[in-house]
């Protein structure tokens, strides 16, 4: 908001050298943790996320439980050493609301009612937190529901986008959530057509916004393409060792 | 969940009536219940409002301390929001620490009145890094009969419209209080517009019995000068692209109706 | 029309085949595209389209035959962990021959926290914990042998085409192999190092299931194995 610091230069790059429409780039590994039932693991830029899946399991306290399907819990969750200034271990507002907003991203695209009684537990740990963790978090948390082998609709990618120096760029680093003028984080099921996830701060007109909705899309499909050569890496992987083997 | 619990029949009728673009209340599709606000209702406080919004009720109130300002704005006064939803209020709520919707509620009012730039926090300062204004607004659900974001954000505003500022002077580097009283410098004045989806229609103030059948909710903040300040999309359902842009575009215009309650014309 | 080539890898949310299709499992429907719910192999058989889940949790289902630990043991029976997210009961009526009185005879001599058994799904709806018998012949108390523990997304596979791998496995290594529906295997052999190589085929079936060839390989490998 102070605009003391310049994060459009006059080529019109961002402050990290991206284009205003160019993501970070992504790193996404399936199948990081051997105890958890699904799982993945996402770098983008410095931000550095892990979400496990277990379940759907039997659920404790079982009054909690639903007749007719499964409930989803999700608690979305930064490390002490994740941020500049440490911070302290017990959850904060900002977490708890994270958790709840991540968690209602992901339960349309889950087929809660094939497994009635149980609980799906999803856990994120952000380890270094460089501006879109909640978006990240719940592209990791959409890759581990699949990965532990729990029907979905779609898998859903998330990624924001915000206004700096008054250009809309996508997929913010830390400084450009601080100190841009709009910060809009949005998760989408591309099969489906459906926005799970839409939260914004700061200002935007109605036009501003229609275009930074538009460009968040666009991000979220990279993004989904990226998480289903994640997903699909690992049995590629042990298929084309198989086969070299035969002609071998 | 139990004694409030929407049956089926009934759930089947708000679907119907809502898809031939009625509701079971008789308002229209984009439609607020009536709302009254009233302000200055507690005088203990230095700003107050209740809001009525059909029977949702909310109350808010501001109290002002002196404090330190946070370390990277040392020439800015400091606010925060807190929300509780009190076991008087519903059935459903239990005493404790407010659970993950209260906590909601409160950011997404505080997300309005702070991206908006509501309250004029560099006139709040009163020796830079040392002493400023320090604004706790408490909100408070009396009686939930649905959408209590709106009624809350509603009532912050009301109450921060309503505030009264004790002044202080310096005297030989010590602050005295003094008996006069300033009214809070506001600069914007944000309202909320929430929707509730339902058989892929839009609503708008969804009450208790749409809110219980909704599939996903939209929350829009709108600023005094038509722009949008703040988003929150809650539950478990998802919202097309064209919903969100549709319904983006009606809160523009209700949040004109709203403001006109609370500021009358000058907004 | 069909999107992909039969047996290739397909995540939830991928249109599978759009026109005049069956959705089967692990897929779903919207208007006349059949999308996938689960990650998996995509399989096109006349008009019927299905993915076979690559990793998937057991959800019981009467018939199974499963392998089971006991966990508690109550005044009615034995509470079974089957490796579901739905705890089994054990009633006395379907593990005892003989009439039980409560009051003197004592459960724990039966079956015990720990021991493991070898049995059969009668009852299960979601409504109903999922409810099991020993009292049929070869199912009861398992005495010996070694647990191997599989996705059960993987049992079809170990089992084989008209039971073609599990019998090439238990001729190959010279091991008694029980299959349990939840993903749990029994080996016992004539010697420890002969259940080794039988959990070693069985691990590789796991780890390669979604490749083709895997027989000839399973054989050539044990054969290798064996010297």
């Amino acid at each position: 908001m102070s605009g003391k610091v310049k994060l459009i230069n006059e080529n019109g790059l961002r402050i990290d050298g991206r284009r205003p429409n160019e993501l970070r780039p992504i790193k996404i590994e399936v199948g990081v943790l051997s105890n958890a039932d699904g799982s993945a693991y996402i770098e983008q830029g410095k931000s550095k996320t892990l979400a496990a899946v277990y379940g759907p399991r039997e659920l404790h306290p079982r009054h909690l439980a639903l007749s007719d399907r499964a409930i989803l819990r999700c608690r979305y969750h930064m490390a002490t050493f994740s941020v500049e200034e440490r911070k302290p271990p017990a959850p904060t507002r900002r977490e708890i609301e994270l958790s709840k907003v991540i968690r209602e991203a992901l339960e349309p695209a889950v087929f809660l009612e094939k497994f009635p009684r149980t609980s799906i537990d999803i856990f994120i740990e952000v380890l270094q937190a460089d501006g879109g963790t909640r978006c990240i978090g719940t592209t990791a948390a959409a890759l581990a529901l699949a990965d532990a082998g729990i029907p979905m609709r779609d898998l859903v990618a998330a990624c924001a986008v915000g206004k700096v120096d008054g250009v809309l760029v996508l997929d913010l680093n830390d400084i450009e959530d601080k100190e841009g003028e709009a910060d809009m984080p949005v998760a989408y099921m591309p099969s489906l057509g459906q926005i799970s996830l839409l939260q914004m701060n700061g200002t935007l007109t109605y036009e501003e916004f229609n275009q930074a909705l538009n460009l968040a899309l666009e991000g979220c499909k990279q993004i989904y393409k990226l998480q289903k050569e994640a997903l699909k890496a690992k049995y590629v992987a042990i298929k084309e060792e198989v086969e070299t083997c035969l002609q071998s | 969940m139990s004694s409030i619990i929407t049956s089926r029949i009934r759930q089947r009728q708000i679907y119907q009536m809502i898809a031939s673009g009625k509701r079971l209340d008789g308002r229209g599709l984009t439609e607020y219940r009536p709302i009254k606000v009233e302000m200055g209702i507690i005088e203990r406080a230095e700003g107050s409002a209740r809001v009525l919004l059909g029977k949702t009720e909310v109350i808010a109130g501001v109290k002002v301390e002196l404090g330190e300002p946070f370390p990277d704005r040392p020439s800015e006064g400091s606010f925060t929001v807190n929300s509780e939803f009190m076991p008087l209020a519903s059935p459903e709520f239990e005493p404790g620490p407010p659970d993950e919707n209260a906590i909601e509620l409160a950011r997404v009012v505080d997300r309005g009145i702070r991206e908006s730039h509501a309250i004029d926090l560099e006139k709040l300062c009163l020796i830079p890094g040392k002493k400023v204004y320090v604004l706790f607004i408490d909100i408070y659900a009396l009686n939930h009969d649905g959408n209590l974001i709106d009624a809350s954000a509603l009532a912050a505003l009301a109450a921060l419209m309503n505030t009264k500022l004790p002044v202080y002077v310096a005297e030989g580097g010590e602050i005295k209080k003094t008996s006069e009283y300033m009214p809070l410098p506001i600069k914007n004045y944000p309202v909320t517009v929430t929707f509730a989806n339902i058989g892929d229609k839009m609503v708008v103030d969804p009450w208790l019995e749409e809110e219980e059948v909704m599939s996903a909710r939209l929350t829009v903040a709108v600023d005094k000068d038509d722009k949008i300040c703040a988003l929150q999309k809650g539950g478990g359902g998802a919202l097309t692209p064209q919903q969100i842009l549709e319904a983006v575009q009606i809160a523009r215009e209700k949040a004109k109706e709203l403001r006109r309650l609370v500021v009358g014309n000058l907004g | 029309m069909n999107y992909f080539e039969n047996r290739q890898i397909v995540t939830p949310g991928e249109l599978l085949a759009e026109g005049d299709y069956i959705a089967g499992n692990n897929t779903y429907r919207i208007g006349n595209k059949i999308y996938a719910s689960r990650l998996g192999l995509v399989e096109y058989q006349g008009k019927t389209v299905q993915v076979i889940a690559l990793n998937s949790v057991y959800i019981p289902s009467p018939g199974d035959q499963v392998i089971g630990r006991i966990e508690d043991v109550n005044v009615n029976g034995w509470v079974v962990d089957i490796n579901s997210p739905y705890k089994a009961l054990l009633r006395v009526v379907d593990a005892i021959n003989k009439p039980f009185k409560q009051q003197k005879d004592d459960l724990t001599s039966f079956l015990d926290v720990g021991d493991l058994i070898l049995a059969k799904v009668i009852a299960f709806d979601r409504t109903m914990d999922p409810l099991l018998t020993i009292r049929e012949p070869g199912l009861g108390k398992i005495t010996q042998g070694q647990i191997v523990k599989v996705s059960p997304a993987k049992i079809p596979r170990i089992i084989g085409r008209r039971a073609s791998m599990i019998n090439l496995l238990k001729r190959e290594t010279e091991c008694k192999i029980t299959v349990g529906q939840n993903g749990i295997i029994l080996v016992s052999g004539p010697t420890p190092e002969h259940e080794k190589l039988a959990i070693l085929a069985i691990e590789k079936i796991a780890q390669e299931a979604h490749t083709s060839g895997l027989t000839d390989r399973i054989a050539e490998m044990i054969r290798r194995e064996k010297g």
